[in-house]
């Protein structure tokens, strides 16, 4: 098994977070990872994008130039997302910021309100961890059945408060597709 | 036992690495794509009660380590390209001085201050020694975080046995990737190597005075101590040459890349597996010295060469010069940053196998 993602979306989306989180989960249950980030050097607002690669053997190449799955936070990366998505790919979308799957009728669309469900639960910075719900349904590639404790380690014990907050957008992702 | 296998960056896992290798004094000057290294040693090296400094410039930097070196503490310092050009004049001091210690440089693109993206446009100011006079150090090249935590780990005992800088030479990919790593043990300070040679605590030896110094006025002198050291380069090029192959018995065409490159070569790889083509991977290790070797021995077997690089075609010459006109060497290279692709690699590779085979 081998799930090559690539993450777009603006800086300050948790896009980088979601990446990281993504493959320390598969490093716990196992896999082989590589994540790549690419972000401009604005504190806020620059583009934010991710090689993700989680796999059972080793890995070649780190960049991912034709993704399995695809996670697009915003209008701008759309474009870039259709272009580059493998025949027959898979194309989460957060369709809260992003009203159009785009025209590639091959790719497997799936539209998730990140942004909406997130501020239902109580704070629209876990729109990442909403997505991430759904990457882990959708391309069964990472279980995350080892996210509660590999949060644990990622947060400092001050915002430790906040780990059920972001399980619980896990859930909620999981839920919306 | 194997410690646990942790998620790092590239540059933390070089700094965790050189810790451990017992790194008494590291020395940086900040500059992008290596700065979580510079942050990294910061933090770990203070806590441990190790010298810590952030200089003024490269080019303090850089002396500070000659310094450190002299006193016969291990010692490091990281950059990037731009920042390795204003080094050039100390690596070129401490290696006529014989200094053993670490340099890493986290290569962007090129040339003059350029871009944070990652490049591999360094490998002729690494590999041919990138200061003034005749000299040259060990280059090795990571391919991977687990990798580039390894090799610094052992530069450091490779610094010592030869009594020469070493440098690792890595780019903005590997500085930033994030890989699984499991991590050497930490060394024992008090049973690292002794050195005799080095400066300072006379007063509680009284031996008699040491000196390190790259100077020499008489010419006989400098050229008797030059040709020394080019003695111990020969039996570094016999002990100390490194490389990896991947199918490279069955391929009719090799690609020969190191660091990032090689990764997207093995990605080629992996298609060229799908498309039932037999391509090889010839990745050098060791830069300086160059696996001229086994080069020359592939090219004898008829082994076409397609060199793969982030950069105009450097490390293409070597290939070239160590293929002795025995068989073609192609070359493929993007620059300014970019990364070249696994399908533009695997699409070069096939052009080259399509058109030019049953000559």
């Amino acid at each position: 098994m081998t799930e090559k993602t690539f993450m777009a979306g603006f800086g300050g989306q948790g896009v980088i977070s979601l990446g990281q989180l993504w493959v320390y989960c598969a490093m716990k249950e196992g896999l082989e990872v590589t994540f790549f980030p690419f972000y401009g050097a604005e504190k806020r607002g620059g583009v934010a994008r991710a090689s993700v690669i989680v796999s059972s053997g080793e890995i070649a190449s780190p960049l991912v130039t034709r993704p399995d799955s695809s996670v697009v936070m915003n209008p701008d990366s759309l474009p870039l997302c259709e272009e580059i998505a493998k025949e027959g790919g898979v194309m989460l979308v957060n369709s809260s910021l992003v009203k159009s799957g785009g025209a590639r009728k091959d790719l497997k669309l799936v539209m998730v309100a990140c942004n909406d469900i997130a501020e239902k639960i109580g704070d629209v910075k876990i729109a990442n961890m909403v997505m991430m719900g759904a990457l882990s349904k959708v391309t069964g590639a990472v279980k995350l059945d080892k996210l509660e404790a590999v949060l644990k380690t990622f947060f400092p014990e001050s915002k430790h408060r906040f780990i059920p907050m972001n399980m619980q957008a896990i859930e909620a992702g999981r839920a919306a597709v | 036992m194997a410690e646990d296998k942790r998620l790092m960056k590239g540059n933390e896992a070089i700094g965790e690495a050189a810790v451990r290798a017992g790194c008494r004094a590291y020395f940086g000057y900040p500059i992008t794509p290596q700065n979580e290294l510079t942050a990294y040693m910061a933090k770990n090296m203070l806590d441990k009660k190790r010298t810590f400094i952030q200089a003024e410039s490269e080019v303090s930097a850089i002396n500070m380590v000659y310094g450190a070196a002299a006193t016969g503490a291990r010692t490091m310092t990281s950059s990037s390209s731009p920042g390795l050009s204003l080094k050039q004049e100390g690596i070129s001091y401490a290696c006529g001085a014989d200094l053993p210690l670490v340099i890493v440089n986290v290569q962007r693109s090129g040339p003059g201050l350029g871009g944070i993206s990652p490049g591999q446009s360094d490998y002729f100011q690494s590999t041919r020694g990138g200061g003034h006079g005749d000299y040259y150090h060990l280059v090795l090249a990571p391919k991977s975080v687990q990798e580039a935590a390894d090799l610094t780990y052992e530069a450091f005992d490779l610094a010592d046995r030869w009594r020469m800088p070493v440098m690792i030479l890595a780019d903005g990919l590997i500085g930033q990737m994030m890989e699984g790593v499991v991590l050497p043990p930490a060394r024992d300070l008090a049973a690292l190597p002794r050195k005799p040679w080095a400066v300072g605590r006379q007063a509680d030896s009284h031996r008699p005075i040491n000196h390190v110094t790259s100077i020499n006025l008489v010419p006989d002198e400098l050229e008797a101590a030059n040709r020394k050291r080019f003695a111990r380069y020969d039996e570094i090029k016999q002990a100390e040459v490194r490389f990896e192959e991947v199918n490279t018995e069955k391929a009719e065409l090799v690609f020969v890349a190191y660091g990032t490159s090689s990764r997207v070569c093995l990605g080629a790889l992996e298609m060229a597996k799908k498309a039932g083509v037999e391509l090889g991977l010839f990745r050098p290790i060791s830069l300086w010295p160059f696996p001229e070797k086994r080069v020359a021995e592939l090219a004898a077997k008829g082994k076409k060469f397609l060199a793969v690089e982030m950069s105009m075609g450097q490390m293409v010459e070597d290939v070239r010069l160590a293929a002795n006109g025995k068989t073609e060497v192609g070359f493929y290279g993007r620059c300014g940053g970019n990364i070249p692709s696994e399908e533009e690699v695997f699409a070069e590779a096939m052009r080259l196998v399509g058109t030019k085979s049953g000559k």
